[in-house]
């Protein structure tokens, strides 16, 4: 199995988001990154497949030297190689395009992802690096297993869940449950000093998008919340009715 | 000029979330100078309904329960016979698995998670959600084609009634569009779908355990509400993952939200910003969760809870 995990380096979900330079630019100072959540879930899944079936699991990561330390931590949890695609990640379909282009005659049989980036929110990239490769693509995907040539994976449909089969090669996009919460990997001592040797390739970027981003801006504050008694939820329900008309 | 609309349904009928892009297209047309042309894969048995809100023209194909690649052949092959410059799709997982697919394929420029009309046309501005709905961002969409898929819940459903011609489209999705087999589905029977639900009960650690969730189904039962939970809740079991809400969960934006026993961390916040009124119950008058509510309660949610269920009842007679 030769397996390629993509990995966003992403704000740490704790942050506090606020905009620099007149709301157009995200403001990083003090910003600590992490592995894109659902990337987390389709990297612990990778090195359970790799423990199993044999094979090597390499990560891509479409951006600056600043991603570095979460290729690292990658590379921490137990994968074998990395490849950085030195750009300035703007949008789905450029990341897709990069990562496409690499991937397209390194011959992988499967391609996991996250179903979404926590920063963008574009949700777009597997759908897009799957229609680039011309292969089958699944996201969510919820529980992916491996027999032979074949992928079972579970997905999402509104209102339930659908059992999928398809060949290899396959994207498969991690959504929580692809492994339980207490088989995520956490590096230790032993995967972070190994991690600082193992292979970290940076290729050049050349796709472009077709998207900006020009400004950002936050929800509008709250109103003060008002208070109720505990021996009063009449009054709750009043106002829901009455004043807030949501029931 | 064309705006087509991914009008999907399930089993044979749409949902509201189709209403919603069908209600977004025809303002999107309006804004453009054109009309609104829904796409319906599948058989439905009221492909008339479209019409209310505001598509003059529905294209029905074959292809049951379509896979996310067939779904985005079936658009691109109506998308170069009524040459439609925008496409819009409502925020089900069906639709977001087809919409990146269909932008390669006809090189379309994509925005995700969109919750208005365009502030401009010429340049394309579209606001969407970013950082899980902590934030928004302003997107300039490039591209000849432009592919919008909606933030369910955010534009809402405006009924816009015009007469409606339904035509068969031509086309259909190839082998390869259906390669990825379908083997069975597991649905969630009778339960009110959480991502599009109106009304939302949400409860987190502070029920104690989960022998005391009865009570906060009955209360979702009396309002027709779907049942929540936060992060913690999901991952020891006390319910299904799939209820999670919350910035690596389901993001909700329903009317009402009544958070039960939840702190209001950050990053269940970010999943539920987008709601319209938050109730909040917390025996904690310093729990965070108070900051971003419109009413609460401080107090103990064993006891709360029935007396507000009841409370319900009697308002509805
Ligand atoms: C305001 C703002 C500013 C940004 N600035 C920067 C910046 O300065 N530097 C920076 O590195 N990024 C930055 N980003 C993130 C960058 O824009 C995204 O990586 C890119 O747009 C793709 O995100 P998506 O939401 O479309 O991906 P999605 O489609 O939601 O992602 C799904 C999956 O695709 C894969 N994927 C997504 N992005 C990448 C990637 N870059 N490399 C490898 N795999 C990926 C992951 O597996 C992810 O789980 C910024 C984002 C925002 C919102
Ligand atoms: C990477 C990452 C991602 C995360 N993503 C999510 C996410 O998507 N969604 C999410 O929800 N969390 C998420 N979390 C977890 C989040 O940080 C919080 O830990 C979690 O939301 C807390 O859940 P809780 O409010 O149910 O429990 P607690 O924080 O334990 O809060 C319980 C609350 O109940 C109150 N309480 C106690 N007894 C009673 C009573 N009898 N009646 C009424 N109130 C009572 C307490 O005062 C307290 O406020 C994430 C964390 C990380 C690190």
């Amino acid at each position: 199995m030769k397996i390629l995990v993509c990995i966003s380096s992403v704000p740490d979900t704790t942050t506090k988001i606020t905009f620099a330079d007149g709301n157009t630019k995200f403001n990083t100072a003090g910003v600590q990154y992490v592995i894109n959540p659902y990337d987390e879930f389709g990297l612990s899944r990778a090195m359970q497949l790799k423990e199993k079936m044999g094979g090597t699991v390499t990560t891509v990561t479409v951006g600056r030297a600043d991603t570095e330390p979460v290729i690292r931590k990658a590379l921490a949890i137990g994968a074998d190689d990395s490849v950085r695609i030195d750009a300035d990640p703007v949008d789905s379909f450029q990341v897709a395009s990069e990562i496409a282009a690499y991937a397209k005659d390194k011959a992988f049989d499967l391609i996991i992802t996250g179903r979404e980036s926590i920063d963008y929110n574009g949700g777009a990239v597997p759908g897009m690096l799957a229609e680039l490769l011309g292969i089958n693509s699944v996201s969510p995907c919820v529980k992916l297993e491996i027999e032979g040539n074949i992928a079972t994976m579970q997905t999402m449909i509104d209102g339930g869940k659908e059992v999928v089969k398809s060949n290899l090669p396959v994207v498969a996009a991690a959504q929580k449950g692809m492994v339980d919460e207490s088989e995520l990997r956490i590096p230790n001592m032993r995967g972070i000093m190994a991690a600082r040797t193992k292979p970290l390739a940076v290729v050049p970027g050349s796709a472009s998008g077709n998207t900006a981003a020009k400004t950002f801006d936050l929800p509008a504050p709250k109103a003060a919340c008002k208070m109720i008694s505990a021996d009063n939820v009449e009054e709750l329900v009043h106002l829901l009715h009455t004043e807030a008309k949501v029931i | 000029m064309s705006v087509l609309v991914f009008a999907e349904n399930w089993d044979g009928s749409f949902k509201k979330s189709t209403y919603e892009a069908v209600s977004y297209a025809s303002s999107l047309a309006a804004k453009v100078g054109g009309s609104a042309t829904a796409v319906v894969i599948g058989n439905v048995s009221d492909t008339n309904a479209l019409g209310k809100y505001g598509a003059t023209k529905a294209l029905q194909f074959d292809g049951d329960n379509m896979n996310h690649q067939g779904i985005a052949s079936i658009l691109a092959q109506a998308a170069q016979a009524t040459g439609a410059k925008y496409i819009v799709f409502n925020g089900t997982w069906k639709a977001k698995g087809a919409a990146p697919r269909l932008a390669v394929k006809l090189n379309a420029s994509i925005a995700t998670e969109v919750v208005e009309l365009p502030s401009s046309t010429t340049p394309f501005n579209v606001k969407k959600k970013v950082f899980s709905g902590k934030a928004f961002a302003h997107v300039e969409m490039a591209g000849d084609v432009k592919i919008i898929v909606l933030s369910t819940n955010a534009y809402g459903v405006h009924e816009n009634a015009v007469s409606i011609a339904v035509e068969k489209g031509s086309g259909a999705a190839t082998e390869k569009d259906v390669s990825l087999q379908h083997v069975e589905y597991q649905k969630t029977a009778g339960k009110i779908n959480l991502t599009e639900a109106e009304l939302v009960v949400s409860a987190g650690r502070g029920m104690k355990d989960p022998g005391n969730w009865g009570m906060v189904e009955a209360l979702a039962e009396t309002l027709g509400a779907a049942t929540a939970c936060s992060k913690p809740v999901a991952d020891i079991g006390w319910r299904p993952h799939h209820e999670h809400v919350g910035q690596t969960g389901i993001a909700v934006a329903p009317n009402l939200y009544i958070a039960i026993g939840i702190s209001g961390a950050i990053q269940h916040l970010a999943g539920i910003s987008s709601s319209k009124k938050i109730v909040v119950i917390n025996t904690d008058p310093e729990a965070p969760f108070f900051k971003a509510a419109d009413y609460g309660i401080v107090g103990d949610a064993l006891q709360v809870i029935p007396k507000l269920t009841e409370a319900i009842k009697k308002l509805k007679g």
